[in-house]
C-alpha cells in the first residue's frame, strides 16, 4: 500500500470512528421547546441522567469556585434524577472571559448554568467594552448574598463610627484589587464619606491587603464577612483593629438594613448619615454606591439561566434547594464553607437580582465620572 | 505539644485514613506526570471524594495530591525537556542534559531522593516554626517583597551566558513580555493589540513550554535519533544507585536548597514559580567547578528539586495562619480546605493544632511515598529516552499542546506556544540564554506591583528598612559570584568549533526584532499614564540600547563580536536532518487544522500522517499508536473534565 493510501484509509477510519463514539457521548434528549417558558412541558424525572455544567468564571479554590463546588454535591442529591454536576472553571479578565462564553453557548434547557460574582456584575454594569453578556437575557435560580465590614487600626485613635467625622483630617492608605473590580464599593464609600483615602492597586486578593493590615502598611481595610469574622475578629478582641461599619444587607424589599450578622455595627447608610447629619435625602452619590454595594454584595452570587429556559426546569431546581435547606449536612457544614447568610429562591432572589443588575443611566455616569477624575479611568 | 504531633500520626496511620492519604499521593503522581496539569485539575477530580469523608482523611487526600506533584513533575523535565510544573522548570537545564547522556535514570534518581529530602525538610520546618511563624511572615512588607524579585533576578547573572549583555537584554525582554496585560498600578491594558486573550498576560505555562519545551522537540525532530545520544553508555540499573550516592555526597547542598525553597514558600507574594530558579543560581554560585553546568551536572538536578518539594511545607504555613494560598497548588488546598468545613486563620495554631499535625504528617509521609513510587518507576520510564524519537515526537507534540492549552483554554494558547516556540528556538540557536528570559518572566508582575507598592508606602525610605538593606546585600553578593563563572549551554559548542567564518545576518536578524519589540513596547507605553508605563519603560530604557549595541558590534566587528554565536551554523554537518522550520511546519499544521477541525480530529489526522510520513512506520504500528493517543486524550478529558480545542466543526 502506498503511503498515501494508508493515511487516507487511516484516517477516514478514525475519523468516523470518532464522529460515531462523540455523537453517541453527546446525545442529549432534545425538547421541543414552546416559545413561551411558561408553556412547555416538562417531565418531572427531566434531568434523569443528565449532566449538568456549571460554568464558574473564577479559578479553582476562589470563593465564587468554593460556593459552585459546596452546592453542586446537594443539587445533585436533590434534584429528582440525580444529574452528575459537573463545574466547569474559565476564568479570565477579572471574570468577563467566563460569562461571554456562557452567553455564546448556553442553550435554554437548563442543561449549562451560570454562576456569577460581583466581579461579573460590575464590569456589566460600567459598559466595560469587553463584555458581551447581558443580564436582561438571564433568570436567577438562586441567590446569595453577602457582606463585608470596614475597620480600621486602633493607632488612629477612633472609637466607633460616631466620630467618624474625625477621620477626615486623616491621610490613609487603603489597598485595593483594582479601580473596577468589587473595591469599588469601598472606594465610592470613602469618597462620599469625603475621607482622604489614597488607593493603592496591585494586590491579589483581599487576603493580601488584610495582611498589609497586618503588617501595618496601611490602616483601613474591609473583609467580606466570613473572613473578617475568621481573621480579623481576633484582632479586635486583642484591640488592634476597630471595626467601623458593614456595608448592610438588603431586606425582602430590596432595602438596606442592618447586617444580621454584626447587628451591632451601624451599616453605610447610618454612618453616611452620621457624617452629613442626616440630610435627606442622600442623592445621586449614594444611589449610585448603593447600586455598587447591591450588585457586589446584594447579590454577591448569582446561579443564572438564559430568561427563555421553562420556568418548570427553574422550579424543579429551587424545589432541590428548599429541601437542600433541610438537609443535616449542609446545615452542619454550609456556615463554615460559604458564610452566614442564606442562599435565597423564588421572589427573594428575584428581587435581588433585579437590584443587583441595574443601575440608572445617572448612576453610572457619575460612577464613570468617578473613576475618570479619581483614578484618570476612561471607560 | 509533643503527644499531639503523635496523637495526629497514629491517626493518620489507622488504615481507614492512611488508604485516603494512599489515594492522594497515586493521584498526585498520575497528574504530575501530565505537564500543566498541576493540583488544580487534581482537585476537580478529588472533590466527589472528599464529601461525607471525615476531616483528616480529607485533608491527608488533599496533602497527598499536593505534596507529590512537583515530585513526579520531574518525569517530564528530565526524560523529555518539558517543564513539568511551574516549579521544576529549572530541573530541564541539567536534568534534561543528563538524559541526553544516556543518564536519564540516575538524574530522575537524584531528583527523587532529593525531593524526598525537600519535603522531609519543609514538614520539619513547618513543625517546629509555625507557632512562631506569624511575626516572621509578617516582616515581608511592600519593600521586602519587592528587593525579593531584584534578588531574584540577580540570579540572571549566573545564567547569562558568555555574552553578559545579551544575558541582560534577554531578562529585560522576559520582563517585557510579562508586563503585557493589564497593569497592576493602575489596571491599564498594556501591549494588547486589541487580543482579548492578553488581557490577563500571558500564561507562565505556555511561556515556559515554548521556550524550553519547543526548541527542544524541533531539534530532536530534526536529528531523528532518539533522546539519549547512541554514542553515551546507558547507565540503566547503576544510575539508580548512582543518583542517590550523588545526593548524598551533597547533603549540605540539598540541605541550602530544601531551606531556600522552605523559605521562599513561606513568603506569601512570592509564588513558587521562582523557587527553582534561585536555588538553580545558588548552586552556580556556590560551585567551584561549573564548567558542567548546563551541560549535565547532577548538582544542577539536586538544588532545584529539594527545593521545590520543600516549598510546600513553608507555603503552608501562610496558607494555614493567614488563609492567604503561598502558591497556586495551596489556592487550591485552601478551597479543599473550606470544603470539608476548615477555616484557615489564627486558630490553626491553638485550637486545631491537631489538624495542623495532621497536615504536616500527611506531608511528610506523602513524600516518602511519593519519592518512593517515582524511584521504583524510574527505572523503567526512563527507558524512554532509548526511543527513536520520530515514534515520540507526535506524543511529546501533542501532550505540550495539551498542556498549554489548559493555561486558559482557548486556541490562542496554542498559538502563543508556537510563537513563542519560534522565539525560543531562535534563542537557542543565537546562544541568548532562555533561563534569564524566563525569570524575567515570570519576575515581571511582582517587581512591578511591590515596587508601585512600596514607593508609595514609604517612599524612598524604603531603603533603610533592614530587611531591604539585607536582601540588597544578598543581591549585591549573588552579583558578584556570578561573574566569575556562568552558564551557557552552548559553552562545549563554543570550544570546539571557532567562531571564524559566520554569517551573521540571521542573528542580526533576530537582534533586531527583539530591539523592535522593545520599541513598539515604548511606543505603546507613551499612551499610559504615568503609574502605568513607568515600569516597562525603565527596563525599556536600559535594554534598547543596549540590543542596538548588539546590533551594531555584530555589523562592525563581525565574527569577532563577543556575542557572536549560531549554533546552527556550528554544529557538525548531516546531524540536522531537516531544515529548521520543518517541526514548526508541522505543529503549525496541527494548530491550524485544530480551528478548524477541532483538536481531537486534527491529532487522529497529525498521527497518521507524521508516523507514515515520517516515522516510516506500517499501518498496524500507526493505527495503534494513534488509537493509544486519542484514547489517553478521552479519558483525561472524561475524568479530569478538561476541555480541547473546539474547531468549526467538531
Amino acid at each position: 500500500m502506498t503511503t498515501k493510501k494508508q493515511i487516507l484509509l487511516l484516517c477516514v477510519l478514525f475519523l468516523s470512528a470518532y464522529t460515531l463514539f462523540s455523537y453517541f457521548t453527546n446525545s442529549k434528549t432534545k425538547i421541543n421547546f414552546d416559545e413561551n417558558p411558561e408553556e412547555t412541558i416538562i417531565a418531572a424525572d427531566y434531568f434523569a441522567g443528565k449532566t449538568i455544567e456549571w460554568i464558574i468564571p473564577f479559578k479553582e479554590g476562589g470563593g465564587g469556585d468554593t460556593w459552585a463546588r459546596f452546592n453542586a454535591p446537594f443539587l445533585t442529591k436533590y434534584i429528582p434524577g440525580n444529574p452528575t454536576i459537573i463545574i466547569t472553571n474559565i476564568p479570565g479578565g477579572g471574570s468577563i472571559k467566563g460569562a461571554n462564553l456562557f452567553a455564546e453557548r448556553v442553550k435554554p434547557d437548563g442543561l449549562t448554568i451560570l454562576g456569577t460574582s460581583g466581579s461579573t456584575q460590575m464590569p456589566f454594569l460600567l459598559d466595560d467594552p469587553r463584555v458581551r453578556y447581558d443580564y436582561a437575557d438571564y433568570k436567577p435560580i438562586m441567590a446569595y448574598p453577602n457582606g463585608g465590614v470596614v475597620y480600621v487600626s486602633n493607632t488612629l485613635g477612633l472609637k466607633s463610627a460616631k466620630n467618624i467625622k474625625d477621620i477626615q483630617d486623616l491621610s490613609l492608605i487603603y489597598a485595593s484589587q483594582g479601580p473596577t473590580s468589587l473595591d469599588i464599593v469601598p472606594n465610592l464609600a470613602f469618597e462620599l464619606l469625603e475621607m482622604n483615602v489614597k488607593t493603592i492597586f496591585g494586590f491579589r486578593g483581599r487576603g493580601a491587603g488584610r495582611l498589609a493590615f497586618e503588617r501595618g502598611e496601611v490602616k483601613i481595610d474591609y473583609q467580606t464577612s466570613s473572613a473578617y469574622l475568621k481573621n480579623v475578629t481576633p484582632l479586635v478582641k486583642s484591640g488592634e483593629a476597630i471595626p467601623l461599619w458593614s456595608w448592610g444587607v438588603l431586606d425582602d424589599t430590596g432595602k438596606l438594613v442592618r447586617d444580621p450578622s454584626f447587628p451591632d455595627l451601624p451599616h453605610f447608610g447610618e454612618v453616611y448619615d452620621y457624617m452629613h447629619q442626616g440630610s435627606k435625602p442622600k442623592g445621586l452619590s449614594y444611589d449610585a454606591w448603593f447600586a455598587t454595594m447591591a450588585a457586589g454584595f446584594g447579590g454577591m452570587k448569582l446561579m443564572l439561566v438564559p430568561k427563555e429556559t421553562p420556568n418548570r426546569i427553574v422550579e424543579i431546581m429551587q424545589e432541590a434547594f428548599v429541601n437542600i435547606k433541610q438537609d443535616p449536612e449542609y446545615i452542619a457544614k454550609k456556615q463554615k464553607a460559604i458564610g452566614y447568610y442564606e442562599q435565597v429562591i423564588g421572589k427573594k432572589a428575584q428581587v435581588i437580582f433585579d437590584i443587583a443588575t441595574s443601575i440608572e443611566e445617572a448612576e453610572k455616569e457619575w460612577c464613570k465620572s468617578f473613576l475618570r477624575e479619581k483614578y484618570n479611568l476612561n471607560i | 505539644m509533643i503527644d499531639l504531633v503523635f496523637q495526629a500520626l497514629q491517626t493518620l496511620f489507622t488504615p481507614e485514613h492512611f488508604v485516603f492519604l494512599l489515594l492522594g499521593v497515586f493521584l498526585g503522581l498520575i497528574i504530575g506526570v501530565f505537564p500543566g496539569l498541576g493540583g488544580i485539575a487534581g482537585l476537580s477530580l478529588l472533590l466527589p471524594f472528599l464529601y461525607g469523608m471525615d476531616q483528616v482523611s480529607a485533608l491527608a487526600t488533599l496533602i497527598g495530591l499536593v505534596a507529590v506533584i512537583p515530585t513526579s513533575a520531574t518525569f517530564s523535565s528530565v526524560l523529555m525537556g518539558i517543564p513539568g510544573s511551574s516549579s521544576s522548570q529549572a530541573t530541564v537545564l541539567d536534568g534534561f542534559a543528563l538524559a541526553k547522556k544516556g543518564q536519564a535514570s540516575r538524574a530522575l534518581s537524584a531528583a527523587f531522593t532529593s525531593s524526598l529530602f525537600g519535603g522531609l525538610i519543609g514538614a520539619i520546618v513547618l513543625t517546629f516554626f509555625i507557632q512562631i511563624a506569624r511575626p516572621v511572615i509578617l516582616f515581608f512588607g511592600s519593600a521586602e517583597l519587592f528587593m525579593l524579585a531584584i534578588f531574584g533576578l540577580s540570579m540572571v547573572g549566573s545564567l547569562s551566558g558568555k555574552s553578559l549583555i545579551k544575558g541582560v537584554v534577554a531578562c529585560g525582554f522576559g520582563l517585557l513580555v510579562g508586563s503585557i496585560g493589564s497593569a497592576p498600578a493602575t489596571g491599564e491594558f498594556r501591549m494588547v493589540m486589541g487580543l482579548d486573550y492578553l488581557y490577563d498576560g500571558l500564561p507562565l505555562v505556555v511561556i515556559a513550554l515554548a521556550i524550553f519545551a519547543f526548541p527542544e522537540i524541533s531539534e530532536l525532530f530534526r536529528k531523528d535519533a532518539a533522546i539519549a545520544d547512541k554514542d553515551a553508555k546507558d547507565l540503566g540499573r547503576a544510575g539508580w544507585i548512582m543518583g542517590m550516592k550523588d545526593v548524598i555526597k551533597n547533603k549540605w547542598l540539598a540541605l541550602r536548597c530544601s531551606s531556600i525553597g522552605t523559605i521562599i514558600g513561606a513568603i506569601p507574594g512570592m509564588g513558587g514559580s521562582v523557587v527553582d530558579w534561585i536555588a538553580y543560581g545558588h548552586v552556580v554560585q556556590s560551585s567551584k567547578d561549573k564548567s558542567q553546568f548546563g551541560k549535565g551536572d547532577i548538582r544542577g538536578v539536586i538544588a532545584p528539586e529539594s527545593a521545590n518539594n520543600a516549598k510546600e511545607g513553608g507555603a503552608l504555613m501562610p496558607t494555614l495562619l493567614f488563609g492567604i494560598p503561598g502558591s497556586g497548588s495551596m489556592a487550591v488546598f485552601l478551597g479543599g480546605m473550606v470544603l470539608i468545613g476548615i477555616e484557615a486563620g489564627p486558630s490553626m495554631v491553638t485550637t486545631d493544632i491537631d489538624l495542623t499535625y495532621t497536615i504536616i504528617w500527611s506531608l511528610a509521609i506523602a513524600n516518602v511515598l511519593g519519592a518512593g513510587f517515582s524511584l521504583f518507576l524510574a527505572g523503567p520510564i526512563s527507558k524512554l529516552t532509548q526511543i527513536k524519537f520520530s515514534l515520540l515526537a507526535p506524543f511529546m507534540i501533542m501532550v505540550i499542546s495539551f498542556a498549554a492549552f489548559q493555561a486558559t483554554k482557548d486556541i490562542t494558547d496554542l498559538w502563543m506556544l508556537m510563537l513563542f516556540g519560534l522565539v525560543g528556538i531562535f534563542m537557542k540557536r543565537f546562544g541568548w540564554s532562555r533561563p534569564a528570559f524566563l525569570i524575567g518572566f515570570v519576575l515581571a508582575s511582582q517587581a512591578e506591583s511591590y515596587l508601585n507598592m512600596s514607593v508609595q508606602f514609604y517612599s524612598w525610605e524604603m531603603f533603610t528598612r533592614p530587611g531591604v538593606i539585607v536582601i540588597m546585600l544578598l543581591s549585591l553578593i549573588t552579583v558578584y559570584f556570578s561573574r566569575r563563572g556562568t552558564v551557557d549551554e552552548n559553552a562545549e559548542l563554543m570550544e570546539k568549533t571557532k567562531t571564524k567564518g559566520l554569517s551573521l545576518r540571521p542573528q542580526i536578524l533576530f537582534a533586531s526584532f527583539v530591539t523592535l519589540f522593545i520599541g513598539v513596547f515604548i511606543v505603546d507605553a507613551f499612551a499610559q499614564s504615568f503609574l502605568g508605563s513607568i515600569f516597562p519603560l525603565a527596563i525599556a530604557g536600559v535594554i534598547f540600547p543596549l540590543s542596538i549595541y548588539l546590533i551594531f558590534d555584530f555589523i562592525k566587528k563581525k565574527d569577532e563580536a563577543a556575542a557572536g554565536f549560531d549554533a546552527e551554523q556550528l554544529a557538525e554537518e548531516g546531524i540536522f536532518k531537516a531544515s529548521w522550520y520543518e517541526p514548526v511546519l508541522w505543529i503549525g499544521g496541527l494548530y491550524a487544522s485544530s480551528s478548524i477541525l477541532g483538536f481531537i480530529p486534527s491529532i487522529i489526522v497529525f498521527f497518521i500522517s507524521f508516523l507514515t510520513l515520517k516515522a516510516k512506520q506500517g499501518i498496524l504500528r500507526t493505527a495503534l499508536l494513534t488509537a493509544a493517543a486519542v484514547v489517553m486524550l478521552l479519558l483525561f478529558g472524561y475524568f479530569l473534565n478538561l476541555d480541547f480545542p473546539n474547531g468549526i466543526i467538531f
